[in-house]
């Protein structure tokens, strides 16, 4: 058996702990030993975006990083945008504008969305086009989830 | 897939960095941003004995100025680089560049210093590099040396650096104010790594260009400085004709090779037309 490392990071806001092997991925540590299965795993490469997280406050993906690497660190899920009971206004707007279908990439696509719109609340099209290219979706085409982040930079600005 | 199995240390100290690479003996791998090895473990097309993470080591981040260069610590953020006033009025070709490495999410982890050690000849920061005629700064057990991009790149993802040393600063001369700048670049998809990228800079006198620098990504084993196309510039100035001339020879310069993405014919095409494109572009915010 391999050495196990702790590693303990806060995530939404929550201290955890768990115990792993140093290879073990960030990602699969949030899946496997924190229970929390709204960080998708796709390519495992770097390329799909699928398990894109917020890394103390920034954007990063959770697959080509290591859980040992985030000790210590400051992490956002998709499980930690609602508040108070009420969705996020990403979220929100990802209903309003049916920027989702399978919701195979909308955890990695939110998050992406969330450091966007925090380093350029106010981004044109293009600029929004840019920023999701950084996930991949294969259902909707992107044009619902362009809607819908605009429509999320006009709810956050007026809130 | 998932990493293989490997010793992982993260030192606080560059000391202590040094002398695990040396007791592993070219085993160990140097972990700076992970965007490139981490992928490379999970594919398990690399399997190194062990990872020496230097991410707890603070003091390898940092933009300085000092004696007319930039000086960038080596696990600087590409982030970091992209929203620095001091890169943006200093190395505004840097920052351009910045904005075609992966997309945000992958900059926030991607380092300078661990982009160019990595040496990937499609990758925007070692043709940057080699452009601006910048240098890095290698450690290892026999103290520190300086090595300049042209004596860094060897082949493919393979640079003089040896397994002992650590790259542990990039320095870049600032680039003259009001010079032009641009890097024009092709890819399949945005964020992908280039097919043909060209980093361009000129330094304008009126019709006169009193410097102009060319290098590619995307155009061989390693980036490609095009000094015969600058020459051509700097002796006829940036006249239409004179910029179709040095787009021309720029194309005549590199020797790329086929693969998957690309024929070797049409990294050479694209070498001139994009060539022309950054050359005018950079015209457009040239002053003098």
């Amino acid at each position: 058996m391999a050495e196990l490392l702790t590693v303990r990071v806060t995530v939404n806001g929550v201290a955890c702990e768990g115990r792993c092997e140093a290879r073990k991925l960030l990602v699969d540590f949030l899946r496997e030993d924190l229970g929390l299965t709204g960080t998708h795993v796709g390519c495992e490469h770097g390329i799909c975006g699928a398990c894109t997280i917020l890394f103390n406050g920034e954007a990063a993906r959770s697959c080509i990083m290591l859980a040992v690497q985030a000790d210590g660190a400051e992490l956002l899920t998709v499980e930690g945008l609602m508040r108070d009971g009420k969705l996020h206004p990403l979220q929100e707007a990802f209903r309003e504008h049916h920027g989702l279908q399978c919701g195979f990439c909308t955890p990695g696509m939110l998050l992406t969305a969330l450091d966007l719109l925090r380093t350029n609340p106010s981004p044109t099209e293009a600029e929004v086009r840019e920023g999701i290219s950084a996930v991949l979706c294969r259902c909707t085409g992107y044009h619902g989830i362009i809607k819908a982040v605009e429509a999320a930079a006009s709810a956050l600005k007026t809130s | 897939m998932k990493p293989p199995k490997f010793d992982y240390h993260a030192p606080a100290s560059l000391e202590e960095a040094l002398a695990l690479l040396q007791r592993y003996g070219g085993d160990a791998k140097v972990l700076a941003g992970g965007q490139s090895l981490m992928p490379l473990l999970n594919f398990r097309l690399s399997r190194p004995a062990a990872l020496v993470d230097l991410n707890r080591i603070p003091s390898l981040a940092y933009v300085r100025e000092h004696d007319g260069q930039l000086r960038l610590g080596a696990m600087t953020r590409q982030r970091t680089i992209e929203f620095s006033p001091m890169v943006a009025q200093k190395l505004p070709l840097l920052r351009e560049a910045t904005k075609w490495v992966g997309h945000l999410p992958i900059r926030t982890r991607g380092t300078i210093g661990g982009s160019i050690a990595h040496a990937d000849p499609s990758a925007e920061y070692p043709a940057v590099l080699t452009a601006l005629e910048g240098e890095v700064v290698a450690r290892g057990p026999n103290g520190e040396r300086v090595v300049k991009a042209k004596d860094l790149f060897h082949t493919y993802l393979t640079t003089s650096l040896a397994p002992e040393e650590i790259l542990v600063e990039v320095r870049i001369p600032a680039m003259p104010a009001g010079a032009g700048y641009a890097l024009e670049e092709f890819a399949r998809r945005h964020g992908d790594f280039a097919i043909v990228g060209v980093a361009a800079l000129i330094v304008r006198e009126g019709r006169r260009c009193r410097q102009a620098r060319l290098a590619t990504a995307g155009t061989g084993p390693v980036p490609v400085r095009l000094r015969a196309a600058e020459e051509i510039l700097e002796g006829d100035g940036l006249s239409d004709s004179a910029i179709e001339a040095a787009a021309r020879r720029a194309s005549e310069l590199v020797s790329p090779d086929s693969d998957i993405h690309a024929s070797a014919e049409y990294r050479r095409h694209l070498t001139g037309v994009l060539t022309k494109r950054a050359l005018r572009r950079a015209m457009g915010v040239a002053r003098g």
